[in-house]
C-alpha cells in the first residue's frame, strides 16, 4: 500500500504544477512512513516542503496556499498530532467555502498515517476518524488495499474540497497487490462490498479489514456466509450498499479500532436504524476498541478487536 | 517608536504623502469613524449582531491600507473593517457580515480579501500561505494580515511568524496594539517590552510605530511591502493605538478599566492631528468636514440598505455552502429541512 500511494503523490505532482507536498520530514527522508520517498529528488524543494514542527500552520499554511490556487497534500506525521491542527481544520479548513459562499474554497488533502498495531510510542496509535466524520465540510477517506489507496488518493486530490485522508499504517506494508499504473480514481462515497455473503453482514474499515476478513473465513468454516464491507469513505457515507446489505442479510456487526463511545460505528448503526429496522432479525452488534487509552506495545492485543472477538460477535446475531 | 506627526500636528520628518494624497486618506479616516459610530447605533437598534467599534485605530488601518497595491493579500479580522474597505471590500458585504449574513464573507472575484476572522489568531497562518502561494506562481502579491495585542500570545502567532520568517514569504504582520483584549491590558498579555520585539526572535524585522499616526503608519508598512516584494522576507509591524470603545457592544469597560486612559487617548485622536496638519496648509475647511461627512452618511446609508434588503437566506443556501456539489446525505437533509 504504501508504494501505492507514493505513486499517486508522483503521477500528481508530474501532472499538476499546483500540487505540492508539505509536512514535517516529508522531503529529505521521504516521510516517517517514506511515503514521499524520491519526490523531494523529482520535483525540488518548492514542491515537497520540510516545515518545522508544528502542525497548527501545515495545516493554516496550506489553506491559505490552497484559497489562492495551489492544491497541497499536507502530512501529519500520526493522528494523535492531528489534534494541534484541529482547530485549524474545523475552523477554518472545513468551513472557508460556506464562510466565504464558494468565493474561497480549500481544495486540499491531510494525509494523516493512523491505527495501532505496530507497537508505537504513546499518541502514535490514534484512531480518531470519527471526530473529523463529525466535522461539516469535510469528506473522510480511508483506504485499506493498495488498488484503493492509489485511487482514493488521486480522487482525494482532484477533488475541490478537503479531504481527512487516513491510511492505515499496519497496512502499509502488510498488504500487497499490483495496482495499474497510470492515473485512475476511486469514486469516493462508495463501498466496497469485499466478500459477499447471506447470514451476516460485517462493516468495517481500515486495518480492521483484516481481522474481519478473517473472522468471515472463520465463520465460513462454520457454514456461516459472512457479508463483508470496507466502507472505504466514511464521509460521505454509502448508505445504499449499507443497508442494501443488511436487508439482504437481516444482521450486522461494525467493527472498527477506534473507542467505542461515539465512534463511527455509533453512526452507522443509526443508520441501519432508519433505514432498515424492520429488516433487522437481530440488534446491531459493534466490536470496536475500548474507551480507554490505546495500550503501549505490551499490552496492544488487549485492545484491538480480534478475528475471535469479531466471529463471536456475528454468532450473536445468528442466534434465536 | 516612529512617529511623523505629533497629536498637535506637527511634523517631526518628511511625510511620505502629498497634500492631494493627505487629504483623499483623512476622507477615509473620516470615513471609518462614520461607519464605526454608525455600527455602534444600529447595533444597538437590534439591526446588527454583535459589532466589534475600532474607534482610535483608524490611522492604523487606513495608513497601512493605503500602502498596498491593489491585489495584495489581505487577512484581518472582526475589527478591522476599515482596512478591509480600503482594499476593495464592498462597504456592504462588511455591513451584511454583521448583520449575521454569510454572503457578507463572499468578496468580488477582484477583492483579494478574506472575509474576516473571528476566530483570534488562526489567520495569520493563512497569510502566510497566501504569500508563500503569491512567490510559488510568481505573482509578486504581498499578504498582509491584521491582529491585536491578544491574538500574539496564540500559538498560530509564532507559528505564523516562524514558518513566514524560515519560508521568508512575502508577508507583512500588523499588530494593532490597542492596549487590551477584552479585559486583559497589554502589560498583561506578555513581559516583552514591545511586541514588534518579537520579531527578533523569529529572525525578522519588527518595527514599534505610532499607530495614530497616519505618515508613520503608511511610510513603515511601504517599506515593508517594498522590502517583502523584492525577496527580502517578512516584518512585524506593531502599531501602538488605543481602542477607544468597548470590546464589542457585548461588553462594558467600566469593569476592567479606567475611564480617563480613553480620555487620555482621546487626545492622541489619529482624525485630528492629520487635520490641523491640513488646516494649518490651508487644505482643510469646516465646510469640507461638513460635506466629506454628509457623503460618508450616504454611502453608509447606502450600503445599510442594501445589506437589509439582502433576501432572508434559504436552507438551500445553507446546504450548498457546504461543497461544491452536494453529496447525497445533505441532499436528504435538506429535503427534510424544508419540513418544518
Amino acid at each position: 500500500m504504501a508504494q501505492a500511494l507514493t505513486d499517486a503523490l508522483d503521477l500528481a505532482l508530474a501532472k499538476d504544477h499546483t500540487v505540492l507536498v508539505i509536512g514535517e520530514d516529508v522531503a529529505r527522508t521521504g516521510g516517517v512512513f517514506r511515503i514521499t520517498d524520491g519526490l523531494l529528488q523529482r520535483y525540488g524543494d518548492d514542491r515537497v516542503i520540510d516545515t518545522p514542527v508544528a502542525e497548527s500552520a501545515i495545516i493554516g499554511v496550506a489553506l491559505g496556499m490552497a484559497i489562492a490556487g495551489m492544491r497541497p497534500v499536507a502530512e501529519l506525521q500520526f493522528m494523535g498530532f492531528s489534534y494541534p491542527a484541529f482547530d485549524q481544520i474545523v475552523n477554518h479548513v472545513a468551513r472557508i467555502r460556506n464562510r466565504s459562499r464558494h468565493r474561497f474554497t480549500a481544495a486540499m488533502v491531510i494525509r494523516i498515517p493512523f491505527g495501532g498495531g505496530i507497537g508505537a510510542a504513546e499518541h502514535h496509535s490514534e484512531s480518531m476518524e470519527a471526530i473529523y466524520a463529525h466535522a461539516p465540510g469535510l469528506k473522510v477517506l480511508i483506504p485499506s488495499t493498495p488498488y484503493d489507496a492509489k485511487g482514493l488518493l488521486l480522487a482525494a486530490i482532484e477533488d475541490p474540497d478537503p479531504v481527512i485522508f487516513c491510511e492505515p499504517i499496519r497496512l502499509y506494508r502488510a498488504v500487497k497487490e499490483e495496482v495499474p499504473d497510470g492515473w485512475y480514481t476511486v469514486p469516493i462515497g462508495e463501498a466496497r462490498v469485499e466478500r459477499s455473503g447471506t447470514h451476516v453482514t460485517l462493516i468495517t474499515w481500515g486495518a480492521m479489514t483484516k481481522e474481519t476478513r478473517g473472522a468471515a473465513d472463520l465463520l465460513a468454516t462454520e457454514g456461516v456466509e459472512a457479508e463483508v464491507i470496507d466502507l472505504r469513505s466514511l464521509v460521505p457515507l454509502d448508505r445504499r450498499t449499507l443497508v442494501g446489505s443488511v436487508v439482504k442479510t437481516g444482521r450486522a456487526v461494525v467493527v472498527h479500532e477506534a473507542p467505542r463511545t461515539a465512534g463511527f460505528g455509533a453512526e452507522v448503526a443509526a443508520v441501519l436504524a432508519e433505514e432498515c429496522l424492520y429488516e433487522l432479525t437481530a440488534p446491531v452488534e459493534r466490536v470496536t476498541g475500548w474507551d480507554t487509552v490505546f495500550p503501549l506495545k505490551r499490552g496492544e492485543h488487549l485492545y484491538l478487536p480480534s478475528v475471535e472477538r469479531i466471529a463471536a460477535a456475528a454468532r450473536r446475531t445468528l442466534q434465536g | 517608536m516612529f512617529q511623523l506627526l505629533t497629536p498637535s500636528g506637527d511634523l517631526t520628518g518628511p511625510s511620505p504623502l502629498d497634500l492631494t494624497m493627505t487629504r483623499r486618506l483623512y476622507r477615509a479616516l473620516v470615513f471609518a469613524r462614520t461607519y464605526d459610530r454608525k455600527g455602534m447605533v444600529l447595533q444597538k437598534q437590534g439591526r446588527l449582531a454583535t459589532y466589534a467599534p475600532f474607534e482610535g485605530q483608524e490611522a492604523a488601518q487606513v495608513g497601512s491600507a493605503a500602502a498596498l497595491e491593489p491585489n495584495d493579500w489581505m487577512v484581518a479580522t472582526y475589527r478591522d473593517a476599515a482596512a478591509m474597505w480600503m482594499q476593495g471590500y464592498p462597504l456592504e458585504l462588511l455591513i451584511a457580515g454583521r448583520t449575521g449574513d454569510e454572503r457578507g464573507g463572499s468578496p468580488p472575484d477582484h477583492c483579494p480579501v478574506l472575509p474576516p476572522s473571528i476566530t483570534v489568531g488562526g489567520h495569520m497562518v493563512h497569510a502566510v500561505g497566501l504569500a508563500w502561494a503569491s512567490r510559488l506562481l510568481d505573482e509578486r502579491r504581498v499578504a498582509i494580515t491584521y491582529f491585536g495585542d491578544g491574538a500574539t500570545s496564540e500559538g498560530d502567532f509564532h507559528e505564523a511568524m516562524n514558518f513566514a520568517a524560515v519560508f521568508s514569504v512575502p508577508c507583512v504582520f500588523f499588530c494593532q496594539n490597542n492596549g487590551w483584549a477584552i479585559s486583559l491590558p497589554r502589560s498583561e498579555q506578555t513581559r516583552s517590552e514591545t511586541i514588534a520585539q518579537k520579531a527578533i526572535g523569529f529572525g525578522m524585522p519588527g518595527v514599534q510605530v505610532d499607530g495614530n499616526d497616519l505618515f508613520a503608519v503608511y511610510q513603515t508598512t511601504s517599506d515593508a511591502l517594498a522590502r517583502a516584494r523584492t525577496g527580502g522576507g517578512p516584518t512585524l509591524i506593531e502599531a501602538v493605538t488605543y481602542r477607544v470603545g468597548p470590546h464589542t457592544t457585548a461588553d462594558d469597560p467600566g469593569r476592567y478599566r479606567d475611564p480617563a486612559e480613553a480620555d487620555e487617548w482621546r487626545r492622541r485622536d489619529p482624525l485630528e492631528r492629520v487635520r490641523i496638519f491640513l488646516s494649518e496648509r490651508e487644505a482643510w475647511t469646516r465646510e469640507w468636514q461638513d460635506q466629506i461627512e454628509e457623503e460618508a452618511g450616504n454611502e453608509i446609508d447606502r450600503a445599510v440598505g442594501l445589506a437589509e434588503g439582502l433576501p432572508l437566506p434559504t436552507s438551500s443556501e445553507m446546504f450548498e455552502g457546504m461543497f461544491e456539489s452536494m453529496p447525497s446525505h445533505l441532499v436528504n437533509q435538506h429535503d427534510r429541512a424544508g419540513v418544518r
